[in-house]
Protein backbone atom coordinates (compact mmCIF):
# COMPACT_ATOMS: atom_id res chain seq x y z
CA UNK A 1 0.00 0.00 0.00
CA UNK A 2 1.46 3.42 -0.77
CA UNK A 3 -1.07 5.41 0.56
CA UNK A 4 0.71 8.87 -0.35
CA UNK A 5 2.01 8.24 -4.03
CA UNK A 6 2.14 10.94 -6.13
CA UNK A 7 -0.88 11.02 -8.54
CA UNK A 8 -0.55 12.24 -11.51
CA UNK A 9 -2.72 15.56 -11.70
CA UNK A 10 -4.35 17.28 -14.45
CA UNK A 11 -3.28 20.21 -16.03
CA UNK A 12 -6.00 22.58 -16.21
CA UNK A 13 -7.02 23.15 -20.36
CA UNK A 14 -9.12 26.59 -19.99
CA UNK A 15 -6.70 29.51 -20.45
CA UNK A 16 -7.17 32.23 -17.43
CA UNK A 17 -9.10 35.01 -19.98
CA UNK A 18 -11.22 32.25 -21.18
CA UNK A 19 -12.45 31.67 -17.56
CA UNK A 20 -12.90 35.23 -16.74
CA UNK A 21 -14.98 36.28 -19.87
CA UNK A 22 -17.95 35.35 -18.11
CA UNK A 23 -17.44 33.91 -14.24
CA UNK A 24 -18.52 37.64 -12.89
CA UNK A 25 -21.52 37.50 -15.10
CA UNK A 26 -24.32 37.55 -12.71
CA UNK A 27 -23.43 37.50 -9.72
CA UNK A 28 -22.58 39.45 -7.04
CA UNK A 29 -19.25 40.08 -6.96
CA UNK A 30 -17.10 43.76 -7.52
CA UNK A 31 -15.82 42.76 -10.96
CA UNK A 32 -14.51 44.68 -13.87
CA UNK A 33 -15.22 41.96 -16.96
CA UNK A 34 -13.95 43.00 -19.97
CA UNK A 35 -10.97 44.52 -18.94
CA UNK A 36 -7.29 43.29 -18.00
CA UNK A 37 -7.97 43.47 -14.11
CA UNK A 38 -9.85 42.07 -12.04
CA UNK A 39 -11.14 43.00 -8.30
CA UNK A 40 -10.18 40.40 -5.81
CA UNK A 41 -13.03 39.39 -3.83
CA UNK A 42 -11.06 38.62 -0.72
CA UNK A 43 -8.60 41.66 -0.54
CA UNK A 44 -10.27 44.01 -3.04
CA UNK A 45 -7.27 44.73 -4.67
CA UNK A 46 -6.81 44.54 -8.77
CA UNK A 47 -4.89 41.93 -10.48
CA UNK A 48 -3.18 41.83 -13.43
CA UNK A 49 -5.26 39.15 -14.80
CA UNK A 50 -2.42 37.41 -16.57
CA UNK A 51 -0.77 37.07 -13.04
CA UNK A 52 -3.50 34.53 -11.65
CA UNK A 53 -3.25 31.08 -11.49
CA UNK A 54 -5.13 28.51 -12.78
CA UNK A 55 -6.91 27.81 -9.49
CA UNK A 56 -8.03 31.33 -9.80
CA UNK A 57 -6.10 31.52 -6.29
CA UNK A 58 -5.44 35.65 -5.66
CA UNK A 59 -1.59 36.07 -5.99
CA UNK A 60 -1.56 39.14 -3.37
CA UNK A 61 -3.73 37.19 -0.36
CA UNK A 62 -4.21 34.01 -1.65
CA UNK A 63 -8.20 34.14 -1.81
CA UNK A 64 -10.17 32.77 -3.96
CA UNK A 65 -11.97 33.77 -6.93
CA UNK A 66 -15.36 31.31 -8.25
CA UNK A 67 -14.19 28.79 -10.40
CA UNK A 68 -16.11 27.25 -13.24
CA UNK A 69 -17.71 23.67 -13.37
CA UNK A 70 -15.38 23.00 -16.74
CA UNK A 71 -12.60 23.86 -15.05
CA UNK A 72 -13.08 22.34 -11.33
CA UNK A 73 -13.53 19.14 -13.13
CA UNK A 74 -10.33 19.58 -14.71
CA UNK A 75 -8.58 19.88 -11.60
CA UNK A 76 -10.05 17.43 -9.65
CA UNK A 77 -10.49 14.34 -12.46
CA UNK A 78 -7.57 12.34 -13.12
CA UNK A 79 -5.92 13.42 -16.89
CA UNK A 80 -8.53 12.29 -19.88
CA UNK A 81 -10.41 10.19 -17.38
CA UNK A 82 -13.92 12.28 -17.42
CA UNK A 83 -16.63 11.06 -19.52
CA UNK A 84 -19.20 13.62 -19.32
CA UNK A 85 -23.34 12.55 -18.61
CA UNK A 86 -26.61 14.33 -20.34
CA UNK A 87 -24.48 16.81 -22.03
CA UNK A 88 -26.98 18.29 -24.08
CA UNK A 89 -30.17 18.30 -21.96
CA UNK A 90 -31.68 21.29 -21.72
CA UNK A 91 -34.07 23.32 -19.59
CA UNK A 92 -37.92 23.77 -20.60
CA UNK A 93 -40.20 25.92 -18.96
CA UNK A 94 -42.53 24.93 -16.66
CA UNK A 95 -44.44 27.63 -15.58
CA UNK A 96 -44.03 28.88 -19.03
CA UNK A 97 -42.20 32.07 -17.28
CA UNK A 98 -42.22 34.69 -19.63
CA UNK A 99 -38.56 35.07 -21.65
CA UNK A 100 -37.07 31.72 -19.67
CA UNK A 101 -35.76 30.28 -23.06
CA UNK A 102 -34.49 33.54 -24.12
CA UNK A 103 -32.44 33.39 -21.01
CA UNK A 104 -31.23 29.98 -21.31
CA UNK A 105 -30.35 30.54 -24.67
CA UNK A 106 -28.37 33.46 -23.59
CA UNK A 107 -26.55 31.67 -20.49
CA UNK A 108 -25.59 29.13 -22.70
CA UNK A 109 -23.89 30.94 -24.82
CA UNK A 110 -22.23 33.34 -22.50
CA UNK A 111 -20.77 30.77 -20.42
CA UNK A 112 -20.42 27.91 -22.98
CA UNK A 113 -21.98 25.36 -20.89
CA UNK A 114 -25.94 24.22 -21.52
CA UNK A 115 -26.68 24.55 -17.36
CA UNK A 116 -25.71 24.85 -14.40
CA UNK A 117 -24.34 21.25 -13.48
CA UNK A 118 -21.86 18.97 -15.23
CA UNK A 119 -22.18 15.81 -13.93
CA UNK A 120 -19.98 12.52 -15.04
CA UNK A 121 -18.12 9.95 -13.98
CA UNK A 122 -14.17 10.11 -13.73
CA UNK A 123 -11.09 8.12 -11.78
CA UNK A 124 -9.85 10.48 -9.02
CA UNK A 125 -6.69 9.52 -7.88
CA UNK A 126 -7.25 6.69 -9.58
CA UNK A 127 -10.22 5.21 -8.29
CA UNK A 128 -13.82 5.94 -10.16
CA UNK A 129 -16.17 7.91 -8.97
CA UNK A 130 -19.13 9.82 -9.97
CA UNK A 131 -18.27 14.21 -10.11
CA UNK A 132 -20.69 16.17 -10.56
CA UNK A 133 -19.58 20.19 -10.82
CA UNK A 134 -21.85 23.43 -10.14
CA UNK A 135 -21.39 26.68 -12.18
CA UNK A 136 -22.16 29.93 -10.25
CA UNK A 137 -21.85 31.61 -13.26
CA UNK A 138 -24.69 30.14 -14.83
CA UNK A 139 -28.18 31.65 -13.21
CA UNK A 140 -26.41 31.41 -10.20
CA UNK A 141 -25.92 28.09 -10.32
CA UNK A 142 -29.88 27.64 -9.47
CA UNK A 143 -31.13 24.48 -9.60
CA UNK A 144 -34.60 23.72 -11.87
CA UNK A 145 -35.13 20.90 -13.78
CA UNK A 146 -32.28 19.62 -15.43
CA UNK A 147 -29.87 20.43 -12.58
CA UNK A 148 -31.93 18.16 -10.63
CA UNK A 149 -32.17 15.23 -13.57
CA UNK A 150 -28.04 15.23 -13.83
CA UNK A 151 -27.58 15.24 -10.16
CA UNK A 152 -30.61 12.48 -9.71
CA UNK A 153 -29.05 10.73 -12.78
CA UNK A 154 -25.42 10.70 -11.30
CA UNK A 155 -26.49 9.39 -7.85
CA UNK A 156 -28.85 6.42 -10.10
CA UNK A 157 -25.45 5.69 -11.79
CA UNK A 158 -23.65 5.52 -8.71
CA UNK A 159 -26.20 3.00 -7.02
CA UNK A 160 -26.41 1.19 -10.16
CA UNK A 161 -22.55 0.67 -10.82
CA UNK A 162 -21.63 0.36 -7.06
CA UNK A 163 -19.32 3.93 -7.41
CA UNK A 164 -18.94 7.25 -4.82
CA UNK A 165 -19.84 10.71 -5.52
CA UNK A 166 -18.38 13.41 -5.79
CA UNK A 167 -20.30 16.59 -5.98
CA UNK A 168 -18.61 20.40 -5.73
CA UNK A 169 -21.83 23.06 -4.93
CA UNK A 170 -22.02 25.94 -6.09
CA UNK A 171 -25.67 27.70 -5.89
CA UNK A 172 -27.58 30.43 -4.80
CA UNK A 173 -30.54 27.52 -4.54
CA UNK A 174 -33.65 27.02 -6.31
CA UNK A 175 -34.39 28.47 -9.98
CA UNK A 176 -37.15 30.71 -9.55
CA UNK A 177 -38.42 30.87 -13.08
CA UNK A 178 -39.25 27.27 -12.60
CA UNK A 179 -41.56 27.22 -9.29
CA UNK A 180 -42.62 24.83 -7.63
CA UNK A 181 -41.05 22.18 -9.91
CA UNK A 182 -37.85 23.70 -8.56
CA UNK A 183 -38.96 22.96 -5.03
CA UNK A 184 -39.63 19.38 -6.11
CA UNK A 185 -35.70 18.97 -7.47
CA UNK A 186 -35.09 18.82 -3.75
CA UNK A 187 -37.02 16.04 -2.93
CA UNK A 188 -35.99 14.16 -6.38
CA UNK A 189 -32.68 14.77 -5.62
CA UNK A 190 -32.58 13.87 -1.78
CA UNK A 191 -34.31 10.65 -2.52
CA UNK A 192 -31.79 9.01 -4.91
CA UNK A 193 -29.26 10.05 -2.51
CA UNK A 194 -30.80 8.21 -0.11
CA UNK A 195 -31.08 5.51 -2.46
CA UNK A 196 -27.23 5.63 -3.42
CA UNK A 197 -26.60 5.53 0.78
CA UNK A 198 -28.65 2.54 1.40
CA UNK A 199 -26.57 0.62 -0.64
CA UNK A 200 -23.78 1.53 1.69
CA UNK A 201 -21.99 3.74 -0.61
CA UNK A 202 -19.91 6.60 -0.01
CA UNK A 203 -21.26 10.35 -1.21
CA UNK A 204 -18.80 13.25 -0.70
CA UNK A 205 -20.06 17.08 -0.93
CA UNK A 206 -17.36 19.83 -1.52
CA UNK A 207 -19.10 23.39 -0.92
CA UNK A 208 -17.87 25.99 -2.37
CA UNK A 209 -19.02 29.45 -2.57
CA UNK A 210 -21.66 30.35 -2.87
CA UNK A 211 -24.04 27.27 -1.63
CA UNK A 212 -27.34 28.49 -0.28
CA UNK A 213 -31.02 27.76 -0.13
CA UNK A 214 -32.17 24.62 -2.03
CA UNK A 215 -29.23 23.11 -2.57
CA UNK A 216 -27.64 23.64 0.81
CA UNK A 217 -31.12 22.05 2.01
CA UNK A 218 -30.96 18.98 -0.33
CA UNK A 219 -27.65 17.36 -1.36
CA UNK A 220 -25.44 20.03 -0.14
CA UNK A 221 -25.67 18.93 3.26
CA UNK A 222 -26.37 15.45 2.61
CA UNK A 223 -22.54 13.65 2.30
CA UNK A 224 -21.12 11.35 4.51
CA UNK A 225 -18.44 13.89 4.11
CA UNK A 226 -18.72 17.04 3.79
CA UNK A 227 -15.74 19.33 2.47
CA UNK A 228 -15.73 23.02 2.24
CA UNK A 229 -13.46 25.75 0.48
CA UNK A 230 -12.14 28.44 3.47
CA UNK A 231 -14.10 31.01 3.77
CA UNK A 232 -17.23 30.31 1.33
CA UNK A 233 -20.29 31.49 1.76
CA UNK A 234 -22.66 28.89 3.44
CA UNK A 235 -26.18 29.11 4.56
CA UNK A 236 -29.95 28.14 4.13
CA UNK A 237 -31.42 31.82 3.92
CA UNK A 238 -30.20 34.93 2.21
CA UNK A 239 -27.93 37.05 4.53
CA UNK A 240 -30.42 39.97 3.22
CA UNK A 241 -33.25 38.28 4.38
CA UNK A 242 -31.90 37.17 7.69
CA UNK A 243 -31.29 40.76 8.15
CA UNK A 244 -34.45 42.28 7.29
CA UNK A 245 -36.28 39.46 9.26
CA UNK A 246 -34.40 40.09 13.07
CA UNK A 247 -33.67 43.82 11.57
CA UNK A 248 -30.25 43.64 13.02
CA UNK A 249 -27.01 43.44 11.29
CA UNK A 250 -24.81 40.08 10.93
CA UNK A 251 -21.44 39.88 11.67
CA UNK A 252 -18.62 39.18 8.77
CA UNK A 253 -17.98 35.62 9.75
CA UNK A 254 -21.70 34.61 9.68
CA UNK A 255 -22.49 31.74 7.29
CA UNK A 256 -18.88 31.60 6.41
CA UNK A 257 -17.10 27.63 6.20
CA UNK A 258 -15.23 28.58 9.39
CA UNK A 259 -18.99 29.49 10.85
CA UNK A 260 -20.11 25.95 9.80
CA UNK A 261 -17.25 23.56 10.78
CA UNK A 262 -17.63 25.95 14.16
CA UNK A 263 -21.26 24.70 14.53
CA UNK A 264 -20.59 21.56 13.60
CA UNK A 265 -22.05 21.17 9.58
CA UNK A 266 -18.59 20.56 8.07
CA UNK A 267 -16.54 17.81 8.68
CA UNK A 268 -12.71 19.72 7.35
CA UNK A 269 -12.15 23.03 5.25
CA UNK A 270 -9.11 22.14 2.40
CA UNK A 271 -7.69 24.96 0.49
CA UNK A 272 -8.14 24.72 -3.28
CA UNK A 273 -4.98 23.61 -4.34
CA UNK A 274 -5.10 20.61 -1.82
CA UNK A 275 -8.78 19.49 -2.68
CA UNK A 276 -7.44 17.00 -5.46
CA UNK A 277 -5.07 15.20 -2.73
CA UNK A 278 -7.71 15.18 0.02
CA UNK A 279 -10.26 13.48 -2.13
CA UNK A 280 -8.09 11.18 -3.29
CA UNK A 281 -6.57 10.07 0.23
CA UNK A 282 -10.23 9.58 1.29
CA UNK A 283 -11.38 7.68 -1.80
CA UNK A 284 -8.40 5.62 -1.42
CA UNK A 285 -8.74 4.90 2.33
CA UNK A 286 -11.99 3.74 1.53
CA UNK A 287 -12.68 1.87 -1.49
CA UNK A 288 -10.50 -0.61 -0.99
CA UNK A 289 -11.98 -2.39 -3.78
CA UNK A 290 -11.09 0.74 -6.85
CA UNK A 291 -7.64 0.34 -5.58
CA UNK A 292 -4.90 0.58 -8.19
CA UNK A 293 -2.11 -0.88 -6.34
CA UNK B 1 -61.19 34.01 -6.80
CA UNK B 2 -58.30 35.14 -8.42
CA UNK B 3 -54.34 33.32 -7.38
CA UNK B 4 -53.85 36.40 -4.78
CA UNK B 5 -57.40 35.80 -3.01
CA UNK B 6 -56.56 32.54 -2.70
CA UNK B 7 -53.16 33.65 -1.30
CA UNK B 8 -55.05 35.93 1.48
CA UNK B 9 -57.47 33.18 2.16
CA UNK B 10 -54.48 30.35 2.72
CA UNK B 11 -52.87 32.97 4.85
CA UNK B 12 -55.89 34.16 6.91
CA UNK B 13 -55.44 34.17 10.61
CA UNK B 14 -59.09 32.72 11.31
CA UNK B 15 -58.09 29.53 8.97
CA UNK B 16 -57.72 26.27 10.91
CA UNK B 17 -54.46 25.17 11.39
CA UNK B 18 -52.68 21.45 12.22
CA UNK B 19 -54.08 20.80 15.88
CA UNK B 20 -57.63 21.76 15.23
CA UNK B 21 -57.76 19.12 12.31
CA UNK B 22 -56.05 16.79 14.27
CA UNK B 23 -58.22 16.83 17.25
CA UNK B 24 -61.21 16.98 15.32
CA UNK B 25 -60.43 14.25 12.56
CA UNK B 26 -58.15 11.59 15.13
CA UNK B 27 -58.99 9.83 18.52
CA UNK B 28 -57.37 10.22 21.86
CA UNK B 29 -54.03 12.81 20.16
CA UNK B 30 -51.43 13.00 22.80
CA UNK B 31 -48.64 15.37 21.56
CA UNK B 32 -45.23 14.98 22.16
CA UNK B 33 -42.24 17.28 22.36
CA UNK B 34 -38.48 18.05 21.72
CA UNK B 35 -35.75 17.03 19.45
CA UNK B 36 -33.85 15.14 21.88
CA UNK B 37 -31.01 17.03 21.11
CA UNK B 38 -31.56 20.93 22.00
CA UNK B 39 -35.42 22.35 22.84
CA UNK B 40 -38.97 22.10 21.57
CA UNK B 41 -40.09 24.02 18.82
CA UNK B 42 -43.74 24.91 18.83
CA UNK B 43 -44.42 25.87 15.32
CA UNK B 44 -44.35 21.76 14.91
CA UNK B 45 -46.55 19.62 16.75
CA UNK B 46 -46.67 15.60 16.62
CA UNK B 47 -47.61 13.17 18.65
CA UNK B 48 -49.73 9.40 18.91
CA UNK B 49 -52.99 9.28 17.62
CA UNK B 50 -55.67 6.74 17.21
CA UNK B 51 -57.63 7.13 13.16
CA UNK B 52 -60.71 4.86 13.67
CA UNK B 53 -59.15 2.74 15.81
CA UNK B 54 -55.79 2.61 13.68
CA UNK B 55 -52.59 4.11 15.73
CA UNK B 56 -50.93 6.98 13.85
CA UNK B 57 -48.09 9.37 13.96
CA UNK B 58 -49.24 12.76 13.41
CA UNK B 59 -47.72 16.06 13.07
CA UNK B 60 -47.81 19.32 11.56
CA UNK B 61 -47.18 22.80 11.01
CA UNK B 62 -49.38 24.83 13.85
CA UNK B 63 -49.88 28.56 13.01
CA UNK B 64 -51.63 30.13 16.46
CA UNK B 65 -54.82 32.73 15.01
CA UNK B 66 -53.90 35.22 17.53
CA UNK B 67 -50.65 37.56 18.03
CA UNK B 68 -49.85 35.77 21.23
CA UNK B 69 -50.52 32.26 19.88
CA UNK B 70 -48.10 33.38 16.99
CA UNK B 71 -45.44 34.67 18.66
CA UNK B 72 -45.27 31.24 20.61
CA UNK B 73 -45.97 29.28 17.67
CA UNK B 74 -42.75 31.62 15.53
CA UNK B 75 -46.00 32.22 12.89
CA UNK B 76 -45.42 28.71 11.77
CA UNK B 77 -41.96 29.09 10.48
CA UNK B 78 -39.84 26.60 12.54
CA UNK B 79 -36.28 26.19 13.72
CA UNK B 80 -34.72 23.44 13.03
CA UNK B 81 -35.37 21.48 15.73
CA UNK B 82 -38.95 21.30 14.73
CA UNK B 83 -37.43 19.29 11.98
CA UNK B 84 -35.93 17.43 13.77
CA UNK B 85 -38.57 16.63 16.17
CA UNK B 86 -40.72 15.68 13.38
CA UNK B 87 -38.36 13.61 11.95
CA UNK B 88 -37.49 11.85 15.21
CA UNK B 89 -41.73 11.11 15.73
CA UNK B 90 -41.69 9.57 12.11
CA UNK B 91 -38.93 7.26 13.14
CA UNK B 92 -41.00 6.07 15.69
CA UNK B 93 -43.95 5.65 13.76
CA UNK B 94 -41.14 3.25 11.39
CA UNK B 95 -40.59 1.37 14.28
CA UNK B 96 -43.90 0.85 15.36
CA UNK B 97 -45.50 0.01 11.95
CA UNK B 98 -47.54 3.18 12.23
CA UNK B 99 -48.65 5.23 9.16
CA UNK B 100 -47.68 9.16 9.20
CA UNK B 101 -50.07 11.85 8.97
CA UNK B 102 -48.38 15.40 8.29
CA UNK B 103 -50.98 18.72 7.98
CA UNK B 104 -48.75 21.64 6.10
CA UNK B 105 -49.04 25.14 6.88
CA UNK B 106 -45.94 26.95 7.17
CA UNK B 107 -44.50 30.51 5.34
CA UNK B 108 -41.52 28.68 5.49
CA UNK B 109 -38.34 27.86 7.58
CA UNK B 110 -37.42 30.60 9.87
CA UNK B 111 -34.63 32.91 9.02
CA UNK B 112 -32.43 33.80 11.82
CA UNK B 113 -28.73 33.62 13.49
CA UNK B 114 -29.42 30.80 15.92
CA UNK B 115 -31.76 28.66 12.99
CA UNK B 116 -28.08 28.65 10.21
CA UNK B 117 -26.31 28.14 13.66
CA UNK B 118 -27.71 24.63 14.02
CA UNK B 119 -27.99 23.81 10.83
CA UNK B 120 -31.43 24.79 9.33
CA UNK B 121 -30.36 23.48 5.93
CA UNK B 122 -29.78 20.17 7.13
CA UNK B 123 -32.17 19.53 9.08
CA UNK B 124 -34.34 20.38 5.96
CA UNK B 125 -31.82 17.88 3.57
CA UNK B 126 -32.01 14.88 6.13
CA UNK B 127 -36.33 15.20 6.25
CA UNK B 128 -35.84 15.03 2.51
CA UNK B 129 -33.98 12.43 2.73
CA UNK B 130 -35.75 10.18 5.34
CA UNK B 131 -38.53 10.80 4.79
CA UNK B 132 -37.70 9.28 1.01
CA UNK B 133 -37.39 5.73 2.58
CA UNK B 134 -39.32 5.95 5.71
CA UNK B 135 -41.14 2.60 6.15
CA UNK B 136 -44.47 3.73 6.56
CA UNK B 137 -47.22 4.74 4.68
CA UNK B 138 -47.04 8.65 4.39
CA UNK B 139 -49.89 11.25 3.95
CA UNK B 140 -49.33 14.60 3.68
CA UNK B 141 -52.18 17.31 3.66
CA UNK B 142 -51.74 21.15 2.62
CA UNK B 143 -53.98 22.64 4.71
CA UNK B 144 -52.82 26.90 4.27
CA UNK B 145 -49.59 27.72 3.36
CA UNK B 146 -46.88 25.55 1.76
CA UNK B 147 -44.20 27.48 2.05
CA UNK B 148 -40.72 26.07 0.01
CA UNK B 149 -38.44 23.21 1.45
CA UNK B 150 -39.98 24.23 5.07
CA UNK B 151 -43.11 22.77 3.63
CA UNK B 152 -41.31 20.27 1.93
CA UNK B 153 -39.51 18.83 5.15
CA UNK B 154 -42.65 17.52 5.92
CA UNK B 155 -44.15 16.01 2.59
CA UNK B 156 -42.23 13.83 1.30
CA UNK B 157 -44.88 11.35 1.14
CA UNK B 158 -46.73 8.60 -0.49
CA UNK B 159 -49.59 11.22 -0.95
CA UNK B 160 -49.97 14.69 -0.76
CA UNK B 161 -53.00 16.36 -0.84
CA UNK B 162 -54.09 20.05 -0.34
CA UNK B 163 -57.12 21.81 0.81
CA UNK B 164 -59.09 23.67 -1.98
CA UNK B 165 -57.53 27.29 -1.09
CA UNK B 166 -54.49 26.54 -0.06
CA UNK B 167 -51.26 27.17 -1.64
CA UNK B 168 -48.04 25.54 -2.17
CA UNK B 169 -44.83 27.46 -3.22
CA UNK B 170 -41.06 28.14 -3.70
CA UNK B 171 -41.12 30.56 -1.78
CA UNK B 172 -44.00 33.89 -0.79
CA UNK B 173 -45.14 35.49 -3.93
CA UNK B 174 -43.95 39.14 -2.34
CA UNK B 175 -40.60 37.09 -2.35
CA UNK B 176 -40.95 36.01 -6.03
CA UNK B 177 -41.66 39.39 -6.98
CA UNK B 178 -38.79 41.08 -5.25
CA UNK B 179 -36.25 38.20 -6.54
CA UNK B 180 -37.34 38.19 -10.41
CA UNK B 181 -38.86 41.80 -10.73
CA UNK B 182 -37.50 43.87 -8.17
CA UNK B 183 -40.72 44.84 -6.78
CA UNK B 184 -42.34 43.56 -3.90
CA UNK B 185 -45.68 44.70 -5.34
CA UNK B 186 -46.52 42.76 -7.69
CA UNK B 187 -47.42 40.32 -5.76
CA UNK B 188 -50.75 39.72 -7.45
CA UNK B 189 -48.91 38.91 -10.45
CA UNK B 190 -46.52 36.63 -8.91
CA UNK B 191 -49.35 34.88 -7.71
CA UNK B 192 -50.63 34.36 -11.02
CA UNK B 193 -47.72 33.17 -12.94
CA UNK B 194 -45.90 30.80 -10.27
CA UNK B 195 -48.87 27.93 -10.56
CA UNK B 196 -49.58 27.89 -6.49
CA UNK B 197 -52.84 26.97 -6.47
CA UNK B 198 -54.61 23.45 -6.02
CA UNK B 199 -55.68 23.24 -9.44
CA UNK B 200 -52.67 24.53 -11.03
CA UNK B 201 -50.70 22.17 -8.43
CA UNK B 202 -52.86 18.97 -9.57
CA UNK B 203 -51.86 19.41 -12.96
CA UNK B 204 -48.55 19.68 -12.67
CA UNK B 205 -48.47 16.56 -10.28
CA UNK B 206 -47.27 18.00 -7.33
CA UNK B 207 -50.77 17.06 -5.12
CA UNK B 208 -52.39 13.95 -6.36
CA UNK B 209 -55.94 15.39 -4.70
CA UNK B 210 -57.92 18.05 -4.25
CA UNK B 211 -59.74 18.73 -0.51
CA UNK B 212 -63.18 20.50 -1.45
CA UNK B 213 -63.30 23.15 2.08
CA UNK B 214 -66.14 25.45 3.02
CA UNK B 215 -67.40 28.26 0.61
CA UNK B 216 -65.08 31.27 1.21
CA UNK B 217 -62.49 28.98 2.65
CA UNK B 218 -62.04 26.82 5.80
CA UNK B 219 -62.85 29.63 8.31
CA UNK B 220 -66.22 29.62 7.27
CA UNK B 221 -66.80 26.20 8.49
CA UNK B 222 -64.28 24.26 10.22
CA UNK B 223 -66.52 20.95 10.72
CA UNK B 224 -67.21 20.35 7.23
CA UNK B 225 -63.90 20.81 6.10
CA UNK B 226 -62.24 18.52 9.13
CA UNK B 227 -64.82 16.66 7.89
CA UNK B 228 -63.72 16.37 4.50
CA UNK B 229 -60.34 15.18 5.09
CA UNK B 230 -61.36 13.09 7.18
CA UNK B 231 -63.63 11.48 4.75
CA UNK B 232 -60.78 11.52 2.33
CA UNK B 233 -58.44 9.44 4.78
CA UNK B 234 -61.14 6.97 5.85
CA UNK B 235 -60.82 6.13 1.61
CA UNK B 236 -56.89 5.77 1.12
CA UNK B 237 -55.33 4.89 4.65
CA UNK B 238 -56.61 1.67 4.75
CA UNK B 239 -55.75 1.06 1.00
CA UNK B 240 -52.26 2.70 1.64
CA UNK B 241 -51.69 0.37 4.87
CA UNK B 242 -52.25 -2.40 3.32
CA UNK B 243 -49.85 -1.97 0.65
CA UNK B 244 -46.36 -3.77 0.72
CA UNK B 245 -43.57 -1.66 2.16
CA UNK B 246 -41.21 -2.20 -0.58
CA UNK B 247 -43.85 -1.44 -3.33
CA UNK B 248 -45.06 1.68 -1.64
CA UNK B 249 -41.37 2.76 -1.40
CA UNK B 250 -40.95 2.19 -5.43
CA UNK B 251 -43.73 4.29 -5.56
CA UNK B 252 -42.96 7.08 -3.79
CA UNK B 253 -39.74 7.21 -5.32
CA UNK B 254 -41.18 7.17 -8.86
CA UNK B 255 -43.41 9.73 -7.38
CA UNK B 256 -40.83 12.46 -6.74
CA UNK B 257 -38.74 10.99 -9.66
CA UNK B 258 -41.13 12.37 -12.31
CA UNK B 259 -40.82 16.18 -11.42
CA UNK B 260 -38.87 18.45 -14.14
CA UNK B 261 -39.31 19.73 -17.66
CA UNK B 262 -36.53 18.98 -20.45
CA UNK B 263 -35.36 17.80 -23.50
CA UNK B 264 -32.50 15.89 -24.56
Amino acid sequence: MNLFKKKKYVSVAETVEAQDKNVFANTNQPSVPDGMWVKCPNCGKMIYKKEIPKLRICPDCGGYFRLKARCRIDFIADEETFVEFNSDMLSKNPLNYPDYEEKIKKMREKTGINEAVIAGKCKIGGIEAVLCAMDSGFIMGSMGSVVGEKITRAFEYATENELPVVIFTASGGARMQEGIISLMQMAKVSAAAARHAEKGLLYISVLTDPTTGGVTASFGMLGDIILSEPKALIGFAGRRVIEQTIKQKLPDEFQTAEFLLEHGFVDKIVERENLKEVISKILYIHCEKGRED
Amino acid sequence: MSAFDIVKTARKTSRPSALEYINFIFDDFIEFHGDRSFRDVKGVVGGMALFEGIPCTVSGRHKGHTIEENIERNFGAPHPEGYRKALRLMRQAEKFKRPVITFINTAGAFCGIGAEERGQGEAIARNLFEMSTLKSPSVSIIIGEGGSGGALALAVSDKVWILKNSIYSILSPEGFASILWKDSSKSAEAAEIMKITAEDLLELGVVDDIIDEADGGAHNDFEYTAGMIKEKLLKEIFELKKENIEELLKKRYNRFRGFGEFSE
